[in-house]
């Protein structure tokens, strides 16, 4: 299986493929359309800020290239953030695949810190509820066997409850924290951290 | 709901494991990365390793050991010791590692932590106080705790936070390596005029020590190194412990 990871201006991604290589699969790591359409699977990961991140994609007309990718597609964190439709990090319209606004939080408390960082739980919203998905395609990595389970997040930005949300996660308020569209899927959060659990994410993306 | 975070801490010199009692007499405690990988498969949150070597080449060692933890294990990981520029936080974020921390670099030069946060997120910069209570109050130590500077511990956490720091790891020195308990109201006063986390540690002796520096020292993450190396505690029996206690925590 060729699996693709996606290059941009983005820190971190070494922890993804080292992840990958922990589970026998030796990822290519490439901001080439052509190497990005011939991959089986994508993961499009990273952490950074979201209009620098946009400016980089855009340089290498990737903001195109992704949007357009038929094979199942994995962004991670700031990767699910740039799946959406506009960014309230640094004002930026994003690459629109989930219709969705990226907000900063807010804290309500005192003891609401900003980053959300640290394990937290997921909430699996259940196919028949996932709107946006089509019966015959009725797949996903997030499967109902990992309801309650922790999974490592660390973000100052999120991506409100909408049709595409595929789990559920609290902090301040409830949030979108893995997200499915067709052959788009994401996380808030870093499967490449998130010890068991996390792999079985990322195990259960590259058998679909 | 986000869980309290509980961290195991290993001493790395010249690449092996080692734990100090009050900061000074140092015992043997094994290999770092298989240490790592166990505390993470028992259910470690999180792992922090601190170099504790002063040469050249014991630092050379400890980047090898850091790119090795970032390819075998899985859960977040900090590390420490010897960063003091810029240039040290980009090596060690390079060889992987998540986060780091600094401690007398950041006394010494305070700019050094809006340097790291603007550079490389708040999230990567973790910054570590020691300090240790006496007649003037809460006074913040260099160098592992040898020299005394005349910072007050309240005023300089307020400091670090304000300068985009996105974690403080406080160590009590009164507390550390007496296994009678954390700092709690020394935790709770930060805990309740800090806007970040704040980690634990110093002190921990029995599992009750965690629960009361979560319930009553509202600390967000708790670390210990000698209890859980030499398996006076074990992690698994620790989180299930806390769960009955009311403590959300991953298991």
């Amino acid at each position: 299986m060729k699996v693709a990871v996606v290059k941009y201006n983005a820190g971190n991604i070494f922890s993804v493929i080292h992840a990958l290589q922990r589970m026998g699969v030796d990822p290519l790591l490439t901001d080439s359309p052509m190497e990005l359409r011939n991959a089986d699977k994508v993961i499009f990961p990273g952490q950074g800020e979201a209009s620098n991140a946009m400016h980089y994609l855009r340089e290498r007309g990737l903001d195109k290239v992704i949007p357009s990718l038929t094979q199942p597609v994995l962004g991670i964190c700031i990767g699910q953030q740039l799946m959406c439709c506009h960014s309230e990090e640094g004002n930026v319209d994003c690459l629109g695949i989930f219709d969705a606004e990226v907000k900063r939080f807010v804290p309500v408390g005192h003891e609401d810190k900003i980053p959300h960082m640290g394990w937290n739980s997921l909430q699996i919203i259940t196919d028949t509820t996932r709107t946006s998905l089509k019966e015959e395609d009725n797949k996903s990595p997030f499967k109902d066997d990992l309801e309650g389970l922790f999974v490592y997040f660390v973000h100052s930005y999120y991506v409100p409850v909408c049709k595409d949300t595929a789990t559920v996660t609290e902090y301040i308020l409830p949030f979108s924290s893995a997200m499915q569209k067709d052959n788009f899927y994401a996380t808030q959060f870093h499967p490449e951290k998130s010890g068991a659990v996390g792999q079985r994410i990322l195990r259960n993306f590259l058998e679909l | 709901m986000l869980a309290k975070r509980i961290i195991p801490c290993l001493d790395v010199k010249d690449g092996q494991t080692v734990k100090g009692t009050n900061f000074l007499q140092l015992r043997q405690a094994g290999d770092p990365v298989e240490l790592g990988k166990l505390y993470s498969r028992q259910g470690a949150d999180e792992l922090v390793f601190l170099d504790i070597t002063a040469s050249h080449e014991g630092r050379k060692t400890f980047t090898d050991m850091v790119q090795k933890v970032a390819a075998e294990i899985d859960i977040p990981f900090t590390v420490g010791g010897g960063i003091s520029e810029l240039a040290d936080v980009e090596r060690m974020l390079s060889a992987g590692a998540d986060k780091i921390s600094i401690n007398s670099a950041a006394l010494r030069r305070p700019e050094l932590i809006d340097e790291i946060a603007s550079h490389f997120g708040s999230q990567v910069c973790v910054v570590a106080i020691d300090a240790q209570q006496g007649e003037k109050g809460w006074t913040c130590y260099l160098n592992g705790g040898r020299i005394p500077t005349d910072r007050n511990l309240f005023d300089w956490a307020k400091e670090v936070n304000e300068r985009g720091a996105g974690e403080i790891l406080f160590t009590s020195m009164n507390h550390d390596g007496v296994k009678q308990g954390f700092a709690c109201d020394a935790l709770n006063r930060l805990a309740s005029m800090l806007t970040i986390p704040v980690i634990a540690s110093g002190g921990a002796g029995k599992m009750g020590d965690f629960r009361d520096v979560f319930a009553q020292g509202h600390a967000d993450a708790a670390l210990a190194a000698s209890v859980f190396h030499f398996g006076q505690i074990g992690i698994p029996e620790l989180k299930a412990y806390l769960r009955t206690e009311g403590i959300n925590v991953r298991l």
